[in-house]
């Protein structure tokens, strides 16, 4: 009898060492959305609710976004392996010597938009020479060069974490990301006819927003792993777009839980801006990845406003995964 | 007809229930519009009087602040007064520009409110981190150059409540110039408000919510809504461009009375809204609608019930109504066949009621006594007549038989023929005519006609015929005949009635004829060498009429073969069918005409055929009579029977 048992806890050993070795494959992991929940960053939220890191072999850990947690220093810190960050905002960390790479262009169009009212006679670029209009005092550099290539000068106002200023007439024009703030504007009221909009790279000016950064070092040690999450978010994203119900109850669970604000209908239109902006302009591109063109407008325009002195290569600053 | 009456009854009921619905309902509104605006604006007020305080007290730090400039200390103090005699202001702070508190100090924002336990506690506000230049308490008044009220919040310092901050900005002057210098804030939490707007119910099930100037929730019943969902949020989650254009409304400032979609209240439902002025907030107080109309809805479902039964009974009463009307109406029609197929023994039914139907029977059973007793008169009346009819018939009989009619009258006598026919009319006429032998040698002969038509005529005609008969047998002119006649006629003659005669004697022997005329129609002498002409004679007057009325006789001599004919005026007043005479003329040529002129029968029987052929089928209307005379002479039949 003594026998048996043995050679059952043997084989009853064997059976369990593939679970095993499964788990001991598993990676820990972090990542850090640069802002507090919402459908900006749907799909690492559906990619991870729908085990999809677990599937590429990432026991992924999503950390706690938002003004107090900037995405730039808690990479450099080391404090998270995975952040998002507008390329624009990453340049010029790099520049600040984060050494920091792009393994991800997943947001090809820019979501910054000007926005004004009918009312106040504005319906041309030119309409805001002498304007009052606000501005994030952390995303100027575009506004300024379309103000530039037009030879407006406006009246600038620092914008803060509302549109108010906007909807209750203290400025003329301001600024907004078509997948938020225009909705929020849409959403107080006023209807979608009564207001001119200024897409920034409908003038030249794409500045393609959210891109995954890790540090250096990382992709150097790790690049296969990085690769992974680059895909298994990509994975994510397709089916928060496919499912767009299922996603956004997804994005509003952790909106609870993180007691932060924003409708269901706020994030749902916000989901179906993502998948809009997240269409590369050039369809030969890839989803999810940079183009040395887009890389060259924005350091350019980045260079012009003194924020960087010099244009890292392309190679130095894009490691792709999808290619 | 039962149906149409039913459907007349349900039209009505149907008119009279909509419209007492409809009625009902627009009252309701009407009612439920006017109770929730007073309500509603009772509350606004209630609620301005305490924001409007509460404006004035940071309003009039603010400018008091731009008179004076004071130390630290003494804005605090300045700070801590305010909220000591304003307990329903939770915080203060007077935020200024950069630097123009403290030419060293970026930040420069004095900010008190009240502890957890009921102290003040003091701070500053201001950091990198909380840069109050950009945010909407500092930002919106700075850029306006007026006090506001902000958004409401979540303040997670005074306990996770939702506040609202009044922000008054003020201004120093430097070279005359005003320069936006800073803001002074008084906090006010909105438990009070959202209290005040819960009790907001004029009805029962109704509920009402407060929305902000962007038109999110502050209060609601449902607590996920608040300062989380917007009315626009609502409208684009259920595509309701309504409630959209409701929720613009709204925060523009409108009042208004209107329906809202299933998915705004669970149900459909009514809402009033105003606005709260100071905020530019607005607030809607909704009605579901069923609970609204659920009293008319009841009483519909009980008038729908009354009505129900209420047709039921009717279709009873109408039934049994219609059966007890036309029972007897088909009990009548039927008696109505059978007397219009000749049954006057038929026994109308007799109705005791007093209603048409009775009328109607009483009607049939009179009409049916009237022509029992009309067929009754109409059978009487038939018999006499047909008695007076065979009497008249036989009185005819007895006329005729008085008229010779034997043929040849005088066989012995052949100096002369004479015939005569008289063709009655259907009616009883007066016609007359006679010849006789007065002696061997002559002969007499008449023909006459009595006024009028009838037994009055017969009689006549008959008393007539005997005076001449009894007097001309003895005469010796047939003038003193006429007149003999005509005195005896005249006598007791009250009728006034009279008679025309011709009459002649000839002597046959010689060929003599003697004739007298009392105006009656010419006779036609037709020559023995076929000529045919009138006899002229003296005119006289009828007989009958004057008592002495002379008459003159008349003599001529009539050659041998000379035939006389005489006739009434049944002759030539025949009448054809397009109302024309026979005439005079017409008997001229008619006589001329006849094959046969010498024999009296013939000639008699020639011209009665051509006044039938004239006539066709018009009705005799008197009666036709002729007599012909031929004379041959003496020993004529000898010639006659040489030859």
């Amino acid at each position: 009898m003594v026998k048996y048992r043995v050679i059952i806890a043997i084989l009853s050993f064997l059976c369990l060492l593939p679970a095993f070795a499964a788990a001991v494959e598993l990676r820990s992991m972090t990542f850090l959305p640069q802002w507090l929940p919402q459908a900006q960053f749907a799909g690492y939220y559906v990619a991870f609710e729908k085990g999809f890191y677990r599937e590429h072999g990432i026991d992924l850990k999503i950390l706690k976004g938002g003004p107090d947690f900037p995405a730039a220093e808690m990479l450099g810190k080391k404090r998270t392996d995975f952040t998002t960050m507008f390329l624009s905002e990453a340049i010029q960390q790099r520049g600040k010597k984060i050494n920091l790479v792009n393994i991800g262009q997943l947001m090809q169009r820019s979501g910054f938009i000007l926005v004004a009212k009918k009312g106040s006679g504005i319906s041309k670029p030119s309409d805001l020479q002498n304007k009052k209009v606000s501005m994030w005092p952390n995303f100027q550099v575009q506004p300024r060069a379309f103000f530039r290539k037009y030879g407006i000068e406006v009246k600038s106002v620092s914008q803060g974490a509302t549109v108010n200023l906007f909807l209750r007439g203290g400025v003329d024009a301001a600024s907004a990301m078509w997948y938020n703030e225009y909705h929020t504007i849409i959403n107080a009221g006023i209807n979608e006819d009564e207001l001119t909009t200024f897409f920034f790279d409908r003038y030249g000016l794409n500045f393609p927003e959210d891109g995954i950064y890790v540090l250096k070092e990382t992709y150097a040690r790790d690049r296969k792993l990085c690769c992974k999450f680059v895909r298994a978010s990509l994975a994510g994203w397709t089916y928060a777009f496919e499912n767009p119900d299922e996603a956004t109850d997804i994005v509003m669970k952790y909106i609870k839980e993180a007691h932060a604000g924003g409708n269901r209908v706020h994030q749902r239109w916000m989901l179906a801006r993502m998948k809009d902006l997240m269409q590369p302009v050039d369809p030969k591109i890839p989803l999810g990845a940079l183009s040395g063109k887009d890389y060259e407008t924005v350091a350019g325009e980045l260079q012009k406003s003194g924020l960087i002195r010099e244009i890292l290569p392309f190679g130095e600053f894009y490691a792709p995964c999808l290619e | 007809m039962s149906l149409f009456i039913l459907t007349a009854a349900a039209c009505i009921f149907i008119a009279a229930f909509g419209y007492s619905y409809y009625y009902s309902r627009n009252q309701i509104l009407t009612d439920v519009e006017k109770n929730a605006e007073i309500i509603t604006i009772a509350t606004v007020s209630k609620i301005e009087i305490v924001l409007n305080g509460v404006e004035k007290v940071p309003s009039y730090l603010a400018r008091s602040l731009e008179s004076s400039k004071p130390a630290l200390p003494e804005l605090q103090k300045r700070i801590i007064d305010l909220l000591q005699t304003n307990p329903e202001i939770f915080g203060s702070a007077v935020a200024y520009e950069p630097y123009a508190f403290d030419e060293k100090s970026l930040y420069s924002a004095p900010y008190i409110c009240r502890g957890k336990y009921g102290g003040l506690v003091p701070s500053f506000l201001g950091s990198d981190e909380y840069q109050y230049f950009f945010l909407d308490w500092y930002q919106i008044p700075k850029e306006l150059g007026k006090p506001v009220w902000s958004e409401p919040y979540f303040d997670e310092g005074a306990g996770n409540i939702v506040m609202s901050t009044y922000s008054a900005p003020f201004y120093s002057y430097k070279d005359g110039k005003k320069v936006f210098t800073g803001i002074v804030t008084a906090d006010i939490s909105l438990e009070w408000l959202m209290e005040t707007i819960k009790k907001i119910s004029s009805h029962q099930s109704s509920y009402s919510f407060l929305i902000s100037r962007n038109g999110v929730f502050v209060s609601h019943p449902n607590k996920d809504y608040i300062m989380r969902e917007s009315i626009f949020s609502i409208a684009e989650a259920n595509n309701d461009s309504g409630l959209r254009e409701i929720g613009r409304d709204m925060i523009r400032g409108g009042k208004g009375f209107v329906t809202m979609k299933n998915h705004f209240a669970g149900q459909k439902s009514w809402m009033y809204y105003a606005p709260l002025p100071s905020l530019g907030w607005s607030i809607g107080v909704v009605f579901p609608e069923d609970r609204l109309f659920a009293g008319i809805s009841k009483l519909g479902v009980i008038i729908i019930a009354i009505g129900g039964a209420g047709f039921l009974a009717l279709l009873v009463v109408i039934i049994a109504i219609s059966g007890t009307i036309t029972k007897p109406l088909r009990i009548l029609a039927d008696k109505a066949g059978e007397i219009a197929r000749g049954n006057l023994e038929v026994e109308v039914p007799r109705v005791s009621s007093h209603d048409e139907v009775a009328a109607l029977s009483n009607s049939f059973h009179d009409m049916k006594v009237a022509l029992k007793e009309y067929i009754c008169n109409l059978a009487e009346t038939t018999a006499a007549k047909e008695r007076i009819e065979s009497e008249l018939k036989i009185a005819r009989t007895i006329q005729m038989s008085f008229l010779p009619k034997r043929f040849p009258p005088f066989p012995d006598k052949e100096e002369f023929e004479i015939f005569a026919a008289l063709e009655p009319a259907k009616e009883v006429g007066g016609d007359l005519y006679d010849f006789f032998l007065i002696d061997e040698e002559h002969v007499f002969f008449s023909i006459g006609d009595v006024s009028g038509k009838g037994v009055p005529a017969a009689l006549f005609m008959a008393v007539t015929k005997t005076l001449m008969k009894g007097i001309c047998s003895q005469a010796v002119f047939p003038s003193m005949a006429l007149e003999t006649v005509n005195q005896e006629l005249c006598k007791d003659n009250d009728s006034s009635m009279f008679v025309t005669v011709f009459c002649g004697i000839l002597n046959f022997k010689t060929g003599e004829l003697l004739f007298a005329n009392a105006g009656h129609n010419l006779p036609v002498l037709i020559s023995s060498d076929g000529e045919v002409r009138w006899l002229e004679s003296p005119p006289g007057f009828f007989l009958g009429i004057m008592e002495d009325a002379q008459f003159e006789t008349s003599r001529m001599s009539l050659a041998p073969g000379d035939t006389l004919f005489l006739y009434t005026d049944g002759v030539t007043e025949a009448m054809n069918t397009r109302q024309e005479f026979f005439s005079d003329q017409t008997l001229i040529e008619t006589i001329a005409g006849c094959p046969d002129q010498r024999t009296p029968e013939a000639l008699i029987d020639c011209v009665l055929k051509a006044v039938k052929a004239f006539t066709v089928e018009e009705p005799q209307s008197d009666d036709i009579t002729m007599l012909a005379l031929h004379y041959r002479g003496r020993g004529a039949r000898t010639g006659s029977t040489l030859k």
